[in-house]
């Protein structure tokens, strides 16, 4: 099922919901013949956009919004604190093309930042699918909840069969002992990937899909942390205020520390192309995730196989 | 308007007035900007909205939304006047063991959301009317807005949204008491003419005294202005409006009075005859 025929259905089935735009459609193309006065573009607005999306909120229903993740949570930010977020309102925010997804746009586009914005929101929720079928798992639970909710939209296709979603649960996808790696949304599929080439080089390597960064399944998390090995946080988001630094906050909270390599962005923007040169170039592809944690280790990355190529994205709207 | 419902106004407007100069001290309150749109909150909630204590979680009421939430103070005497909430809890002004403080909240009935930071309301107005109108009902959604706070882009684009979608059910009224914060509006941003402005942006606009009750009236009552259109009512206001001695000042904005200012402002206000105030002007931001 797509992320558009999930939204057809739940909304045909549940007159609460509103599918609105600024002019975003790259997801939705079909619903403005189905949905009628239910579908509702408010052009290149996104501030307008979430004002009426905390309007027909308080009026019961429940808006899933849609804009480029990064005008969706930077030019709307406070429209999104002060109305949805203050308000309490079970607005839902689809942003489009986040972190690596935006591409060849330039860092203009680049919402690499997101994570770290919505989850500083009291009562918002944050989601990171690993792929459409994670997100489609995931968004009945995610509309249904009565909360404000930010999910980072990911439509690529992947081959990973998801346990069922749960929110504030992450998907534990393997056990291990020498590594964890930890990560969220696209780059899910390049951690399945780095994680088999390590395992080739004789190291038990677990791995978490957290989907779920807002509620954080800080058990989860705990357990990874008290089995000792080493944690891999890979993101495709600036090293503050995302995963590494959820991860932070809870091994302070715990008065805990442990090994921790960060693979994320510091302090610059990436740096644009096609999204398999953007991963090569930044370090993300599972053969480079697998190289850096071995070289961070001590050991040599050069006898890490190469990793299958990188599917290139859809066109981003 | 008859007589005796101009009476009914202008006495209750003078007690939403004293709420007003009550509420400007002791920590004080947006004095000025509470007091140019008193008689506009005094007319809509006794004469026009269908907003009633008893009826304030029905869909079918009509919504008035306070864009420029600096004069909750004028919303609040109001809800005194008409038996929203009872007079004690504007005692409470600033105490943190109730919500009555410089920003309107919906922990006060009657708030049909909050707001403070200016630009938020006509969007958030757009999205109640949407609905209204989506569902065939037919109630009114008024949002005002201060004068200073059409220099917010938000203001502007959430009304070419309205006028793309032809939402006639949303009118927006601007308190245009031609003042911003600390300076006349004509003298940073100017915003004259300013019907042109909204029709332009696909508004039908009426401008009128919006401390004339009779003109009040004849504005709301012709609302919806088009079929088509959203509808602009600019009330040209005077800031400080009753109290002589602040009125129209760029310096009277936010105040803060000693008790016995409060008490001679409070004769001042039914005397109309200014007296000398001695405490500081205060700049807020």
């Amino acid at each position: 099922m797509t992320y558009e025929e999930l939204i057809k259905e739940t909304a045909l089935a549940d007159e609460r919901i509103v599918v609105m735009t600024a002019e975003n459609r790259a997801l939705i193309r079909n619903l403005p013949a189905v949905l009628g006065p239910r579908f509702i573009d408010t052009g290149i607005t996104e501030q307008t956009l979430i004002g009426a999306a905390a309007g027909l909120a308080l009026r019961g229903r429940v808006p899933v919004v849609h804009a480029l993740a990064t005008f969706l949570t930077l030019r709307a930010f406070e429209f999104i604190r002060t109305d949805v977020g203050i308000g309490k309102l079970p607005v839902k925010l689809s942003g489009f093309v986040p972190g690596f997804l935006s591409d060849g746009n330039g860092p203009t586009h680049q919402a690499i930042e997101d994570v770290s914005l919505m989850r500083g929101i009291p009562g918002m929720t944050v989601f990171a699918p690993a792929d459409e079928a994670d997100m489609v798992a995931m968004l009945p639970a995610v509309w249904a909840s009565p909360a404000p909710a930010y999910l980072r939209v990911n439509t690529r296709p992947g081959t990973y069969e998801h346990a069922p979603f749960e929110i504030g649960k992450a998907e534990i996808v393997a056990e291990g002992t020498d590594i964890t790696i930890l990560t969220y949304g696209m780059l899910f599929e390049q951690t399945l990937v780095a994680r088999e080439l390590l395992q080739a080089q004789g190291k038990s390597v677990g791995l978490i899909n957290l989907r779920s960064l807002k509620p954080i399944d800080e058990a989860a998390l705990l357990d990874v942390v008290r089995r000792g090995s080493l944690i891999v946080t890979v993101e495709d988001h600036f090293i503050t205020g995302g995963l590494y630094s959820i991860l932070a906050e809870i091994l302070l909270r715990n008065q805990l520390t442990a090994r921790v390599l960060p693979l994320a962005l510091e302090e610059r923007w990436y740096r644009p192309g096609r999204l398999s040169a953007v991963l090569e170039y930044e370090g993300f592809t599972g053969h480079h995730i697998a190289r850096r944690i071995t070289e961070y280790l001590g050991e040599s990355g050069a006898a890490i196989a190469e990793g299958p190529a990188v599917l290139e994205n859809e066109f981003a709207e | 308007m008859t007589s005796e419902t101009q009476q009914k106004l202008e006495k209750m407007a003078l007690k939403v007035r004293e709420h007003i100069v009550r509420l400007s001290t002791d920590g004080g309150c947006f004095t000025g900007a509470s007091l140019s749109c008193a008689d506009l909150l005094v007319y809509l909630y006794s004469e026009f909205l269908n907003v009633r204590p008893d009826n304030l979680t029905d869909p079918n009421r009509d919504y008035l939304f306070l864009s420029k939430g600096h004069d909750v103070p004028a919303l609040y005497g109001t809800f005194v006047e008409l038996g929203f909430i009872d007079k004690a809890r504007l005692d409470q002004h600033l105490s943190t063991d109730d919500h009555i403080y410089w920003h309107p909240n919906r922990n006060v009935p009657g708030v049909e959301f909050h707001s403070g930071s200016l630009g938020h309301l006509p969007s958030v107005a757009l999205g109640v009317a949407m609905d209204c109108r989506m569902r065939g009902q037919d109630n009114k959604v008024i949002v005002i807005t201060g004068d200073g706070e059409l220099n917010e882009g938000t203001v502007w684009e959430s009304l070419l949204v309205a006028s793309a979608h032809k939402v006639n059910n949303l009118t927006l009224v601007v308190d245009r008491n031609h003042f911003q914060a600390n300076v006349a509006t004509e003298d940073l941003i100017p915003l004259e003419p300013m019907a042109p402005k909204f029709e332009a942006f696909g508004c039908e606009v009426r401008r009128i005294d919006g401390h004339d009750f009779a003109q009040l009236e004849d504005a709301f009552a012709a609302l919806p202005f088009s079929a088509t259109k959203p509808s602009v009512i600019i009330c040209d206001t005077v800031r400080g409006r009753g109290l002589p001695s602040i009125e129209a000042r760029a310096d009277r904005w936010f105040c803060n009075f000693s008790a016995d200012e409060v008490e001679e402002l409070l004769r001042e206000l039914h005397s109309q005859v200014a007296t000398t105030l001695t405490s500081e002007t205060l700049t807020v931001r």
